[in-house]
């Protein structure tokens, strides 16, 4: 397919959603069914142009076609097929047509099953999602074509980044942009209430599912990227802090305390425009995130290239959609009518304790991710706030967060007994507080706060446990009757005791691998051995080996576990030879959980190596944590009652309601 | 609870919480940022010894001396002025002389720069921002020249 094609399926894509921008909106003020329903197959339209121009893009990387320049940048004829569909996003065009491509399934997702939506309300959705989708199509046609031609066509391209050319790295951006623009929904639904001007629980019921679904892809997509940073950059770390990975924390935080305040608005109609307000943010952060990364503005490790020219218009599209929707906020706010009074200790309480926490703990990551900038700006001071700063703001804002969490569940609506839930936990705390002393008896060095920290992680999967067990009465009704109502009990009380307990597992990794980690950096020559956790290494020498578009030099190293032999660790330095860059692949051995990591330095004339070892306990419970957050938000996707346009009558409703508490 | 109590509870909560924030993110800025400087700086304004910065600039072309153990000497230069850097470690993959480098320590009494850390880029046009900002202060950046870092990722070398 010829790349003009793509290029002319973009600008159609843009007619078509400013047609949709306008004339839904527009019908929805006229009350006119015909203009509202224009809103849905143009949304259509609009997915399919869109989706055909990254069709024609995939193709040309497919075939590698030098004499667009996007490929040519970015790949090789030599690289493997899972890179060249990769490479498709592994460049600042070609995400940003993903990021629209991703925009445009979700209109179009609402378009396709928003039949039970009020029409006046899916024409305004439709139209605000449209509004997003303008200002990036103009962004991409504007400063970022993809399409562009290159003449003469070169014979070979420039390869892509080595350190994306990993099955991380080539899933890793879609899982990100389809969580950072799934918050385009709870947005353009919050935007499309203030334009209405009425906002009621069946609002959240339609926002939830798509916030839910958001936050399961942004948790995967932050899991994955960390997860890739540890195995492949070889410094052994899986968190630094980065303004890039900051940039997709605020809107994870944000979002999680969304998906929260959203329960309360559906289950007590409380907290209404706090939830509108917490929408519009989230999707703001995203979009700051975008900015950030994509601006050049940061100094991050990450950012993609200074151009100031996208800088600007992105910055633009941030003033306009942060600013308007602010402005359009507080114009609006006060006609939504508040209800639902509730007292201080109540589910609903502990709800606005975790939002005050979560937004606290996100205000504190974007003071350290933009204050440098600001600073830099306004004084032309250049300074830089490292980990030290979030570790101090954003770990003591988690502890009563945590806390809070365990106890939430188990508060009922309206009015909680403290002293009650308190008893219901004896179980709980008691077992943290065992396995704060088991820690603090089995471990040596390593902060003394860890083993604390360890108890509370206990605490909350026992608490996570033991509030499914009560449901199902398990140890104390027949085990018919458990098996019953634990087919009964609601997905979606299934699905926050998985999340919940993946919190408390990935904190055990987290303390596990920072307070634990042993670590040694050595040079050896060949026959020497080196030892670490109870693994002896032994240096047998360096060989260079070849691989399809790099050559290797690999240290070869035997282990041995207490005397006995356990396998060959195989670190290496890797060229790739499209692009003269080297790369460090760091060796891993796992054991249950933990794992022995093995990076090479640079090899010397004499034949030695500088080898960094690590040993990582109960590390992989770090991203196996974040896999039980994201299993449990399915859980709770598939849960009946949440199931995307799908709201039962209300007679029904309430009996399925009332069955859940 | 009366309408009224019910929101002054939740202020009063919202005021805590927020106070509890502001304080921890008034006491870490206080004790975690690190300055910025290039090596004209360390050499015109003396910076106080024992106080934590970060440095940036090219290494020298010629400087780097490999020693015993993973010690490693090198210079960091501006095009002005440089600064002799001693670092013991792995360092990261990119760093190449000629090439742009940030390095984060202290200056010892002897004027010469103790790193723990040293951050490039990993990318072969990258040249980190300040670095490119402070060549371009010298008048030593030409628009031509490579665009700093694109698609680039992390990589630290840290002691």
């Amino acid at each position: 397919m010829s790349p003009e094609i793509g290029h002319y399926a973009l600008v159609l894509a843009l007619a078509l959603a400013l047609i949709q921008s306008v004339v839904p909106i527009w019908g929805a003020k006229q009350a006119d069914a015909v203009l509202m329903g224009t809103a849905g197959p143009v949304a259509l339209g609009q997915f399919a142009f869109v989706a055909l121009a990254f069709a024609v893009l995939t193709q040309a990387y497919l075939v590698s076609d030098f004499s667009v320049e996007n490929v040519f940048l970015n790949s090789h004829s030599a690289k493997p097929l899972i890179y060249r569909i990769s490479g498709v996003w592994g460049n600042h065009e070609g995400s940003m047509l993903l990021w629209v491509l991703i925009l445009a399934l979700f209109s179009a997702l609402v378009a396709a099953f928003g039949r039970n939506l009020p029409l006046s309300l899916k024409a305004n959705v439709l139209a605000v999602q449209s509004w997003i989708t303008v200002a990036f199509l103009l962004f991409i046609l504007k400063t970022s074509n993809p399409f562009t031609r290159l003449s003469p066509a070169p014979f070979e391209g420039r390869d892509l980044n080595p350190l994306l050319q990993d099955p991380g790295l080539a899933i890793h951006p879609p899982l990100l942009y389809v969580g950072y623009v799934g918050f385009s929904m709870s947005f353009a639904f919050a935007v499309a209430a203030l334009i209405d001007g009425k906002i009621d629980a069946a609002w959240a019921r339609w926002v939830r599912p798509w916030a839910l679904t958001a936050w399961m892809f942004l948790t995967a997509g932050i899991s994955m990227g960390s997860f890739w940073a540890y195995y492949e950059l070889g410094w052994g770390g899986w968190w630094f802090w980065d303004p890039v990975e900051n940039a997709s924390l605020m809107p994870w935080l944000a979002g999680t305390a969304l998906l929260h305040s959203a329960i309360v608005m559906e289950k007590r109609e409380a907290l209404k425009v706090w939830t509108v307000l917490l929408a519009i943010l989230t999707f703001s952060l995203s979009l700051l995130g975008t900015f950030l990364v994509r601006s050049g503005v940061l100094t991050s490790v990450h950012a993609f290239a200074v151009d100031p020219e996208r800088g600007v218009f992105i910055l633009a599209i941030l003033v306009v959609f942060i600013g308007g929707s602010l402005a359009l906020y507080a114009w609006r706010a006060p006609m939504l009518k508040q209800g639902g009074i509730f007292a201080p200790v109540s589910r609903e309480g502990a709800l606005v304790l975790n939002n005050l926490f979560l937004t606290a703990a996100c205000a504190a990551v974007f003071v350290g991710t933009l204050y440098p900038l600001a600073l830099e700006a306004l004084t032309g001071a250049k300074i830089s706030v490292g980990p030290p700063f979030f570790n101090w703001t954003f770990g003591p804002l988690m502890v009563p967060l945590l806390v809070v969490m365990v106890f939430g569940p188990f508060l009922a609506w309206k009015r909680g007994d403290l002293y009650g839930v308190a008893q219901r936990l004896t179980w709980a705390l008691g077992l943290g507080v065992a396995a704060m002393l088991a820690a603090y008896a089995t471990t040596s060095g390593g902060p003394v706060l860890a083993p604390v920290v360890i108890g509370l992680a206990c605490y909350i999967i026992a608490g996570s446990l033991i509030e499914v067990a009560e449901r199902i009465q398990l140890f104390r009704a027949p085990a018919a009757t458990v098996w019953s109502r634990a087919k009964g009990l609601p997905r979606s009380a299934w699905g926050t005791a998985f999340a919940h307990a993946g919190v408390g597992v990935m904190l055990i990794g987290i303390v596990g691998e920072t307070a634990y980690r042993q670590e040694l950096i050595v040079q050896v020559r060949p026959g020497q051995t080196v030892s670490i956790a109870g693994y002896d290494l032994t240096f047998e020498g360096l060989f260079p080996e070849e691989g399809p578009n790099y050559r290797d030099v690999v240290a070869r190293l035997q282990v041995g576990e207490g005397g006995v032999p356990a396998g060959v660790l195989n670190p290496a330095k890797r060229v790739f030879t499209a692009r003269n860059m080297p790369t460090t692949e760091a060796a891993l051995k796992t054991r249950g959980v933990s794992q022995l990591y093995v990076s090479p330095g640079d090899p010397a004339e004499d034949g030695s190596i500088a080898l960094r070892l690590f040993y990582k306990p109960m590390v992989l419970l770090i991203w196996i944590g974040t896999l039980f957050m994201v299993f449990g938000g399915m859980l709770s996707l598939s849960d009946r009652r949440l199931r995307v346009g799908a709201p039962k009558p209300a007679a029904r409703r309430a009996v399925a309601i009332e069955a859940a508490e | 609870m009366t309408r009224k109590q019910r929101r002054l509870t939740l202020i009063g909560l919202a005021l805590g919480v927020l106070g509890i924030a502001a304080s921890l993110v008034l006491y870490a800025l206080s004790g975690s940022i690190t300055l910025f400087n290039s090596p004209t700086d360390v050499v015109e304004r003396a910076i106080q010894p024992g106080q934590r910065i970060r440095l940036g600039g090219l290494v020298e072309t010629g400087s780097v001396q490999r020693g015993e153990h993973m010690q490693v000497r090198f210079s960091v230069t501006d095009g002005r002025n440089s600064v002799p850097v001693a670092y013991t470690g792995v360092l990261p993959d990119l760093f190449r002389e000629g090439q742009g480098v940030v390095v984060e320590g202290l200056v010892a009494p002897d004027r010469q720069f103790r790193a723990d850390s040293v951050l490039a880029r990993h990318d072969e046009n990258y040249m980190p921002k300040e670095v490119a900002d402070s060549l371009r202060q010298q008048g030593l950046w030409r628009p031509g020249d490579p665009v700093p870092g694109r698609n680039a990722a992390r990589e630290t070398g840290t002691r």
